[in-house]
């Protein structure tokens, strides 16, 4: 490593503290934004882990969301229920439905791996979707559902920008705490073993079935957190939260900022969330942007904007040339096709 | 429901298959030979359309439209193919493209501050365009990467950004309006039996897909070029090894795949209509299709085709409540118990 | 690719304003009248988002970017067609771009995204198209700075279930998209025709999006009378045609936008004699009318449809107001008071509103005809205006206070009592 594991750890808390303090102090629009993709970022966080950590590509992400979204908005509006310190409560359920349901299609999901993954994923993401879209008694169906007012507690009133952004940041500081710890424990680096060779952790005797059956429940878990917190955040809930896009933008987003780093996550959902806020206000042609950012990025950076560090002191040491020998992708398409 | 709704259904539903199997035997055949999912595939499909319409407004012939929009997708289905998807070889070529492409937009960029356009100082513009596409030029040339052939995750994902970038294309290029394509006269009529109307059209889409059908799997079944397509898909590897260029197999099959779902799209486009977010509409339909038949397997996409247009249309015609998820959870199953479809191969 | 925000013209008008000697107006320079404007200008929508912007653009044109003597700041926003996007965007024109209004949304999910934004943030919100009933109906309480401006999504369909009755119809089939404003459309209709002894005998909701309504064509009953329809964008083009390909040759009313001029241009044949109704008609023969789609059609490329004409409309009804106040924002409380008691002569006829801020206008039933029209010289598809219902509001020929009792039309509401 380049840095020291610390040096990195160091950094990061840096940022985060740095974002912290001057985000409240910007302009509301800003403040909005921040919170939005600190929001979205948890869901991207908890794909990476299945991306970037297991190698699962799951196109499917965004149903976790969705459940932890409508369960937050249907108890909202058709209970009054979710706005003091029953919030606590709405977060556990959208989590615990969350994990359930991730826990009903990993049964159907984990046995594939690769891009069969990827289209039973999106499968079943697009079950999801039909049901939001045409259950109209339970989701509103097109119009979805509006989440009219924040939360109170603790003398907190949410429906204050500022005090809802640095409640999100906790949820999401403490999120990533989560992951964190969960990667670096030998549940996570057996997790890596099986992103890189699944047949060898097989022999060494792991079950890995049950790895990457665990490992999609708990970012279906966080997907939840994550739904609960955007239902707040946007305000409104509606079939647009679960459709095929948002599981692309964030497959997307995490590839931008580096698979399998966390914090790429991060990164990736606030350019990519920026780009379309921010820039969409200044120019009309602001899509090509987005496409050629990650055209770019998926051609020339593979690892994603957190792996230029690592390119830049790679060039440095061997001059430019591609690495020798069989890179992990490559080891990755021998076994896929054997 | 009497004898006459079955039938009537049952046709309407093998019409819709057949032109669900144009959009799906595309995508099967790029995945059986390339193992990659084609997430542009709708994005053909609507393209196909889209430059349908321009051929039948400039020479008022929709005959004309179908090759002329089919052959014109797979142009670009090659191209995308051998220079961004497997671009041994011709790097140059594919830089060149995306330092030209992105040149643009930071010129468009700077124009926000210079206002050489709107001052009618187009010269100005392309000088800075140039000289920024001649820097971006040098830096993509310099930098390593590993090539994108290894990697089948970021084949797909560079095939979803390519899809954004035609939505948006097309929408400049054609308007957002929503168009219709209308087949000649005779083709708007319908065949009456009986009590039972059939219109021509849908007997039109079948028949074509029928005789696409045919024609494919006699290509594959019977001509040298069709044994190396099926060698390259049983196993690439060994069909290298026999001395079979899988990489213009490649090419080839993508353009293929290409051609199959623009020509789909013009076809569609007269039953479906031209309309931005049809791309991404289609696509699960095109994936139900070729997941239910089998990755790899053109019968599996026949088979896959009809059972969908079957499933979705009577699903419709006798749950209307549950439409979408009678046609996903049966694909979600079917994945579950046979991860490869149908009749697919790992 | 033509930029749509206005920020250009603002130095320009600012030195012509104080040239011409109005600095009294205000202090140092001319009043300024911030607007946004919320509509889907990438994604999907985007051309319909496109044409809602050209019609509020083209009254501001009209009026050298100034409404009654305060120059107008337009700032135009992207939803992208998705609801969160628009409140985000919606927070943002109040919270830093400080706009004195925000306008547009489309859909209804949009409309129902951006009231609460309205009431949070205490200003004024203005709906041109964004047609959900219950905002101006059960849920006004609640949005007590939106004004709709546009329609409601029922009220045309209130008058035309009564010229059904009056054409001799018994009975129909709906078959409609399957969600809030399908509901509320085909509810109006079947409401009014049935309270005047007509009877619907079967409701078919194909979702959404449908493009191949082979599924539902041959489930019609075909011994009805007629069979009226709410279809949506590509859904209306697709529609009629697979209809006249299953035999059908029944007479075929609509909602407005099963037939609006948004897809009216890309019709065939098929649709000569169908009857829809609405506040507007390109077709419209009044010199206003003519007037308005001569020059948007030589401006824009294409006939206006009430997308365009309702922000036009709007313009010009913000416009009235500040003209009363002589150029100054009267604070939202007062505009949104002042805009209650506006009566202007629009493009489509007499608007005004009625105490629950939605509009009272007339309502006219038009049929598709092919003919040459403000002397074009093609024959093109109109939407002719075969009978004029005057001053409709959104509860029609019903009771106010009878009608809120109700719920809000949906796919079971009102029931279908005579389906089988």
């Amino acid at each position: 490593m380049f840095k020291s594991q610390t040096a990195k750890i160091a950094v990061v808390c840096a940022v985060l503290a740095a974002v912290a303090i001057v985000v409240p102090n910007t302009n509301s629009f800003l403040i909005l934004l921040a919170t939005r993709i600190l929001a979205f970022s948890i869901l991207v966080m908890s794909l990476d882990i299945l991306l970037g950590y297991t190698g699962l590509p799951s196109l499917g992400q965004a149903a976790y969301l969705g459940v932890g979204a409508y369960a937050t908005a249907i108890l909202a509006s058709k209970y009054q229920f979710g706005f003091g310190y029953d919030f606590w409560l709405v977060v556990v359920i959208g989590v615990v439905l969350a994990a359930a349901l991730a826990a009903v299609f990993g049964l159907l999901a984990i046995r594939a791996t690769g891009v069969y993954f990827l289209m039973i994923t999106l499968a079943l993401g697009q079950c999801v979707w039909g049901l939001a879209y045409r259950w109209n008694s339970l989701t509103g169906g097109d119009n979805g559902i509006n989440v009219r007012g924040r939360p109170q507690f603790f003398g907190l009133d949410l429906a204050n920008e500022i005090t809802f952004f640095y409640v999100v940041f906790g949820f999401f500081a403490a999120s990533l705490l989560v992951m964190f710890v969960l990667v670096r424990s030998p549940f996570g680096r057996s997790l890596a073993g099986i992103r890189e060779r699944e047949l060898r952790m097989q022999i060494l005797g792991y079950n890995t079935w049950l790895h990457k059956y665990i490992a999609f429940i708990i970012a279906g878990a966080f997907g939840g957190l994550s739904g609960v917190l955007w239902a707040h955040t946007a305000g409104i809930v509606s079939p647009e939260n679960v459709i095929i896009t948002t599981s692309v933008d964030a497959i997307l987003m995490a590839v931008l900022g580096g698979a399998g780093t966390l914090i790429g996550g991060v990164i990736g959902t606030t350019i990519v969330i920026g780009l379309r806020e921010y820039l969409s206000t200044l120019v009309p042609w602001w899509q090509y942007v987005l496409g050629a950012v990650y055209v770019l990025t998926i051609l020339y950076l593979p690892s994603g904007l957190m792996g230029i560090p690592e390119r830049i002191r790679q060039r440095g040491s061997e001059s430019g040339k591609t690495k020798v020998g069989k890179t992990e992708d490559q080891e990755k398409l021998a076994s896929a096709a054997s | 429901m009497n004898t006459q709704f079955w039938i009537i259904q049952a046709f309407n539903g093998i019409s819709y298959g057949a032109l669900l199997f144009l959009l799906g035997a595309g995508l099967s055949l790029i995945f059986g030979v390339m193992r990659i999912v084609n997430l542009a595939h709708g994005s053909y499909f609507l393209l196909g359309g889209y430059v349908a319409l321009t051929v039948i407004w400039t020479t008022d012939s929709w005959l004309l439209s179908l090759p002329v929009a089919a052959l014109a997708i797979a142009v670009l289905g090659m191209v995308m193919e051998r220079l961004f998807l497997r671009s041994a070889g011709l790097e140059f070529a594919r830089n060149g493209l995306i330092a030209i492409g992105v040149a643009l937009l930071v010129a468009l960029a700077i124009d926000e501050w210079t206002q050489f356009i709107a001052s009618g100082n187009w010269i100005m513009f392309v000088v800075v365009a140039l000289v920024i596409a001649a820097g971006l030029y040098y830096l993509l040339g310099n930098v390593s990467t590993i090539a994108i052939e290894a990697d089948p995750l970021r084949q797909v994902l560079l095939t979803v950004g390519f899809a954004f970038l035609f939505q948006q294309a097309a929408l400049d290029i054609w308007t957002g309006n929503n168009f219709d394509i209308f087949p000649p006269g005779p083709l708007t009529q319908s065949m009456v039996i009986g009590q039972l109307y059939f219109p021509l059209y849908r007997v039109f889409m079948i028949a074509t897909a029928a005789f696409i059908g045919v024609a494919l799997w006699l290509a594959m079944e019977k001509t040298r070029m069709g044994a190396m397509v099926r060698a390259t898909v049983d196993d690439s590897e060994m069909a290298r090894g026999v001395g079979i260029d899988t990489s213009r197999i490649s090419m080839f099959i993508f353009g293929l795949g290409a051609f199959l779902a623009g020509l789909g799209g013009v076809i569609g486009g007269a039953f479906l209509g031209i309309y931005p977010g049809l791309d991404f509409e289609v696509l699960p339909l095109a994936f139900a299709v070729v997941i239910i038949g089998g990755m790899g397997s053109l019968g599996g996409a026949a088979i896959g085709a009809l059972l969908v247009g079957l499933a979705d249309n009577f699903g419709k015609a006798l749950f209307p409540e549950i439409s979408y998820f009678t046609l996903y959870a049966p694909m979600a199953l079917i994945l579950a118990v046979k991860p490869t479809g149908l009749f697919g191969r790992e | 690719m033509t930029t749509i925000m206005n920020k250009g013209m603002r130095p320009l008008l600012l030195g012509g304003c104080i040239a011409l000697g109005l600095a009294p107006l205000s202090n140092a320079s001319a009043e300024e009248l911030r607007i946004g404007f919320l509509a889907p200008t990438t994604g999907i929508f985007a051309q319909i988002g496109k044409d809602m912007v050209n019609g509020f653009q083209m009254y501001l044109d009209e009026n050298k970017g100034a409404f009654g003597g305060a120059d107008v700041k337009f700032i135009v926003e992207d939803t992208v067609g998705k609801p969160d996007t628009a409140v985000t965007k919606a927070k943002k024109l109040v919270l830093q771009d400080k706009v004195h209004m925000f306008m547009g949304g489309l859909l209804a999910s949009t409309g129902y995204a951006l009231a609460p934004v309205s009431t949070a943030e205490k200003t004024v919100y203005l709906s041109p198209v964004a047609a959900a009933d219950d905002l101006t109906q059960r849920q006004l309480d609640k949005y007590p700075y939106f004004v709709r401006t546009g329609f409601s999504s029922s009220q045309p369909s209130h008058p035309e279930g009564q010229w059904a009755c009056d054409q001799g119809y018994k009975t129909a089939v709906t078959i409609g998209a399957d969600y809030a404003f399908g509901y509320e459309v085909i509810g109006g209709f079947q409401k009014a025709f049935e309270a005047c002894g007509g009877k619907v005998v079967q409701k078919i909701w194909p979702p959404i999006g449908t493009k191949d309504f082979g599924p539902y064509i041959p489930t019609i009953k075909r011994d009805a009378d007629i069979i009226f329809t709410l279809m949506v964008g590509p859904m209306s083009l697709q529609f009629p045609k697979q209809l006249r390909a299953a035999g059908f040759n029944k007479p075929v009313l609509g909602g407005g936008t099963s037939y609006d001029e948004f897809v009216l241009p890309f019709m065939g044949d098929e649709v000569i004699g169908h009857v829809s109704a609405l506040q507007y008609s390109a077709a419209l023969e009044t010199p206003k009318n003519e007037a308005f789609v001569k020059k948007y059609r030589e401006k824009y490329g294409k006939v206006p449809s009430y997308y365009s004409e309702s922000n036009y409309t709007t313009a010009q009804m913000i416009d009235e107001v500040i003209k009363k106040n002589n150029g100054k924002f009267p604070g939202a409380e007062d505009f949104v008071k002042q805009m209650s008691a506006v009566e202007i002569d629009a493009v489509r006829g007499p608007v005004k509103l009625d105490e629950s801020r939605n509009p009272v206008h007339n309502i006219y039933i038009k049929k598709i005809e092919k003919k040459k029209m403000f002397g074009y010289d093609k024959e093109e598809l109109w939407n002719t205006v075969i009978k004029t219902y005057k001053n409709v509001d959104q509860f029609g020929q019903f009771d106010k206070a009878e009608f809120l009792k109700q719920p809000v039309y949906s796919r079971d509401y009102p029931p279908c009592k005579y389906c089988q």
